[in-house]
C-alpha cells in the first residue's frame, strides 16, 4: 500500500499553492485582463480617462485590410517554418534512427538551439544572411541582387523562416526521434522479413505509427510560430522592408509600443489568444484519438 | 521447403563473441528446436539465418546458395516474433496481407489467401479488427497467419510461445506440431523451455555459451547427452551429478563413504581419472539404509507430483534427486540408501565436460 500525505486543510494546501498562484496572476492572469479591458476601451497614448467602446476596436481591426494582410503573413510564416522545421527534423530522426551510435549526443546538441533566445539567434541569421558580407554574400557575387533581405520582402520573409525553422528543428527532432525509438524494432524487423524496404517500411510502419507525434508538433509548432518569432522579426527585419515581414505578434508590438495605439494593440492580442486557444483545444480534443499503441 | 546448413558461423559485438564457430545441417522438411539457456546465442543464431543479423564469419547456405549477403526478403524466410510484432494500426486481414501487398499481389487475390490462411488458424472471425483486440493466443494466431501466407521457404520461431499460459502454450504447441505435418515446410524454432523442445523437434541442437553441445533427437539428448552440461540442463528434475575419481578396479569413488562400482571397462579406460557421474532421477532407487554397494544419504524433503513423488536426499552438502512412483514412508531427516545399477551410469571427463563413451556403452536409445 502506497502511502499519502494528506492535508487536514485546504488552507494548507494553498499556501503551499500560493507562490505559483501568484506568481500566475502577476504575470499572467492580471495583463490577460488588463488587455481585455483595453480591447473594449480607447485608451490615451499618455494614459488618463479612457472610454468605453465596445466592439469598435475589434470591428475596425477587421475591416483593416492591413491586418489582414499581417494575418495572412503569420499563415504564411507558421505554415512554412512548421513545413521546414518539422520535415527537416522527421528526415534527420529517420536517418539517426538507423545507426544508432551516438544518439545520446545527438540528442544534447540538437536540443541546443531552441535554447538560444530568439534576439541572439535573429542576431546571428542577421549576419549570417546579410546581403553584403554574410555567407549568402556568395550569391550575390555570382547572381548581382538576387538575395537582399533588407530591400526584397520575399528574401526577408525567407530569412525569418530560415531562422525559425531552424531553431525548432532540433526540438522536433527529439521528440521525433523518441517517438522513432519508442516504435517496436520487431515491428520494423517484421516489415523487411515481409519484403518492405526501408522507404517502405518508414511509408507503411513508422509514418502511420508516429501520427501522434506529428499532429502534436503540428500543433506546438504552428502554435509557437505565432508567439515565439517576435525577437527573431524584431532583430532581423523589425517587420519590414515594407511590413513584408510584420507578423501579427510584430505588428501587436509595433501598433502598441511604436503606435502607442494601446487599445488596437490589446484587441490584436486578444484575437490572437483566442487562435492560440483554439489550436490548443484542437490538439488536446483530437490527439487522444490519434494513439495507435499502448 | 529448403535445406539450410551453416558452416563455421560467427558472431561477435565488438570483441565480443556470442556464436563461435557453428556447423549445423538442416533437412529439408526437418523441424529443428534450438535449445538452450538464456544468452546462449540461440536467438542471435536464427536472426543471423533470416537477415536481421550480419553473420561475422562463416557461411550460412540455404538450399544450397551462399545467403551472407542477402537481405531478409530475399532470403524467403518467414519469421514468429516473441511478442508477435503485429503492426498496430492495421487489421488482422491487412496484418496478414501485408507481405502480399508488399510483392504487388492484387487485392483480390490477396484477399482469397487471407482468407484461406485464416480459415486454417481458425481466425476467420477476427479479421477486421485491430490486434489489440484480440487476446494473446489470437495474436499468437494471427502472427502464424502472417508467417503462413507467404508459403516460405523456411519457418523460424523465436520463442513464439513463452508470453502465453500454461495452458495455451501447450495447446498451440500442439497446433505448430500439426501445421507443421501439414505443410512439411522446414521450421526452425528457438526456445528456452526444455518440455517445448522435446515435444516439438525432430532433431534438437542444445546451445550452451555460443557454441553447440550436442544435436539429436529428443530420445538421443534425454538418454545419451554428449556432455554434462547437456547432461545437466534436460529432465526435470536435471541429472543427478558428482565429481570424483575413477579408480583403476573400476570404482568410482567420490569420499571415503561413497563408491559405486562401475563396469569393468571403465576401469580400463579411465584408470585414475578424476570424472562426473551422473545420473537420472529416475534410475536411481531407494533402499534400506545400510546395504552394502548403496550410497548412504539423508533424505531432505520430498516433491509430491501425484503420479510419482521427487525424494531429495542429502549427501553431505550435494544434492541428490530420487524419483519413485511408490509411496515410501518417508520424513525429512530419515536416513536410507541409494542403489544405482551401472547400466544406468553416465560419466564425463571433469575437465573439458565430453561423455565418457565406453562405460555407457550399453545404453540403449529408444527410436
Amino acid at each position: 500500500m502506497e502511502k499519502r500525505v494528506t492535508f487536514s486543510t485546504t488552507a494548507i494546501g494553498l499556501l503551499f499553492a500560493a507562490p505559483m498562484l501568484l506568481l500566475i496572476f502577476v504575470f499572467f492572469y492580471w495583463p490577460s485582463a488588463q488587455a481585455l479591458y483595453w480591447a473594449f476601451t480607447l485608451e490615451q497614448p499618455w494614459g488618463g480617462g479612457n472610454r468605453w467602446v465596445g466592439f469598435s476596436n475589434f470591428r475596425q481591426l477587421l475591416e483593416d485590410p492591413i491586418y489582414w494582410q499581417s494575418v495572412t503573413r503569420s499563415f504564411v510564416f507558421g505554415i512554412s517554418s512548421t513545413a521546414i522545421s518539422m520535415g527537416m527534423a522527421l528526415i534527420l530522426a529517420l536517418l539517426t534512427d538507423r545507426e544508432l551510435a551516438g544518439h545520446r549526443l545527438y540528442r544534447s546538441v540538437f536540443i541546443w538551439p531552441y535554447a538560444i533566445a530568439a534576439p541572439a539567434l535573429g542576431l546571428a541569421f542577421r549576419f549570417i544572411l546579410a546581403p553584403e558580407a554574410g555567407l549568402l554574400s556568395v550569391i550575390n557575387r555570382v547572381w548581382p541582387d538576387l538575395w537582399n533581405p533588407a530591400l526584397d520582402g520575399k528574401d526577408a520573409m525567407i530569412a525569418v523562416i530560415i531562422a525559425f525553422s531552424w531553431k525548432y528543428i532540433g526540438y522536433n527532432f527529439i521528440f521525433f526521434l523518441s517517438a522513432l525509438q519508442g516504435i517496436p524494432r520487431a515491428l520494423i524487423e517484421a516489415a523487411a522479413i515481409d519484403g518492405a524496404g526501408p522507404m517502405r517500411r518508414i511509408r507503411d510502419i513508422q509514418l502511420p505509427l508516429l501520427t501522434p507525434t506529428l499532429f502534436f508538433l503540428l500543433i506546438i509548432n504552428i502554435t509557437e510560430s505565432f508567439q515565439d518569432s517576435f525577437g527573431i522579426v524584431d532583430v532581423m527585419t523589425q517587420g519590414g522592408p515594407a511590413r513584408a515581414t510584420e507578423l501579427m505578434v510584430y505588428k501587436i508590438y509595433f501598433d502598441g509600443f511604436k503606435g502607442l495605439d494601446y487599445s488596437g494593440a490589446a484587441a490584436q492580442s486578444i484575437l490572437l489568444m483566442l487562435l492560440v486557444i483554439l489550436l490548443t483545444i484542437f490538439q488536446f480534443r483530437f490527439i487522444e484519438r490519434r494513439v495507435h499503441y499502448k | 521447403m529448403a535445406s539450410i546448413s551453416l558452416r563455421n558461423v560467427k558472431k561477435t559485438y565488438g570483441k565480443n563473441a556470442v556464436v563461435h564457430g557453428l556447423d549445423l545441417d538442416i533437412e529439408s522438411g526437418e523441424f529443428i528446436v534450438i535449445l538452450g539457456p538464456s544468452g546462449c546465442g540461440k536467438s542471435t543464431l536464427l536472426r543471423m539465418i533470416v537477415g536481421l543479423e550480419e553473420i561475422s564469419e562463416g557461411e550460412i547456405l540455404i538450399d544450397g546458395t551462399v545467403v551472407n549477403r542477402l537481405e531478409p526478403r530475399q532470403r524467403a524466410c518467414a519469421m514468429v516474433f516473441q511478442n508477435y510484432a503485429l503492426y498496430p494500426h492495421m487489421t488482422v486481414a491487412e496484418n496478414i496481407g501485408y507481405a502480399l501487398k508488399v510483392a504487388g499481389v492484387s487485392r483480390s487475390e490477396r484477399d482469397r489467401r487471407v482468407r484461406e490462411v485464416a480459415r486454417a488458424l481458425a481466425i476467420e472471425a477476427f479479421l477486421d479488427r485491430k490486434p489489440s483486440a484480440l487476446s494473446g493466443g489470437q495474436r499468437q494466431r494471427v502472427a502464424m497467419g502472417r508467417a503462413m501466407i507467404r508459403e516460405p521457404r523456411v519457418f523460424l520461431f523465436d520463442e513464439p510461445l513463452s508470453n502465453l499460459d500454461a495452458k495455451l502454450r501447450i495447446a498451440m504447441r500442439a497446433e505448430i506440431r500439426r501445421l507443421h505435418r501439414k505443410l512439411g515446410t522446414t521450421s526452425v524454432f528457438v526456445t528456452h523451455d526444455q518440455n517445448e523442445a522435446m515435444t516439438l523437434a525432430d532433431r534438437i541442437v542444445v546451445m550452451n555459451g555460443g557454441k553447440v553441445e550436442q544435436v539429436g533427437t529428443p530420445a538421443e539428448i534425454y538418454h545419451r547427452p554428449a556432455t554434462r552440461f547437456v547432461a545437466g540442463f534436460l529432465g526435470s528434475p536435471a541429472m543427478n551429478l558428482m565429481e570424483g575419481e575413477i579408480e583403476p578396479d573400476g570404482t568410482f569413488v567420490q569420499d571415503a563413504t561413497r563408491r559405486l562400482r562401475l563396469s569393468q571397462q571403465a576401469g580400463h579406460a579411465f584408470p585414475g581419472g578424476r570424472a562426473v557421474l551422473g545420473v537420472r532421477a529416475e534410475a536411481a532407487r531407494l533402499v534400506a539404509p545400510g546395504r552394502p554397494d548403496a550410497l548412504p544419504a539423508i533424505v531432505d524433503f520430498i516433491e509430491e507430483l501425484g503420479a510419482s513423488r521427487i525424494v531429495h536426499v542429502d549427501f553431505d552438502g550435494l544434492s541428490f534427486a530420487v524419483a519413485t512412483s511408490d509411496n515410501p514412508a518417508l520424513i525429512p531427516g530419515d536416513r536410507v540408501g541409494i542403489e544405482i545399477d551401472p547400466r544406468d551410469i553416465h560419466l564425463y571427463d571433469s575437465a573439458t565436460g565430453e561423455r565418457l563413451e565406453p562405460v555407457t556403452a550399453r545404453q540403449t536409445v529408444h527410436p
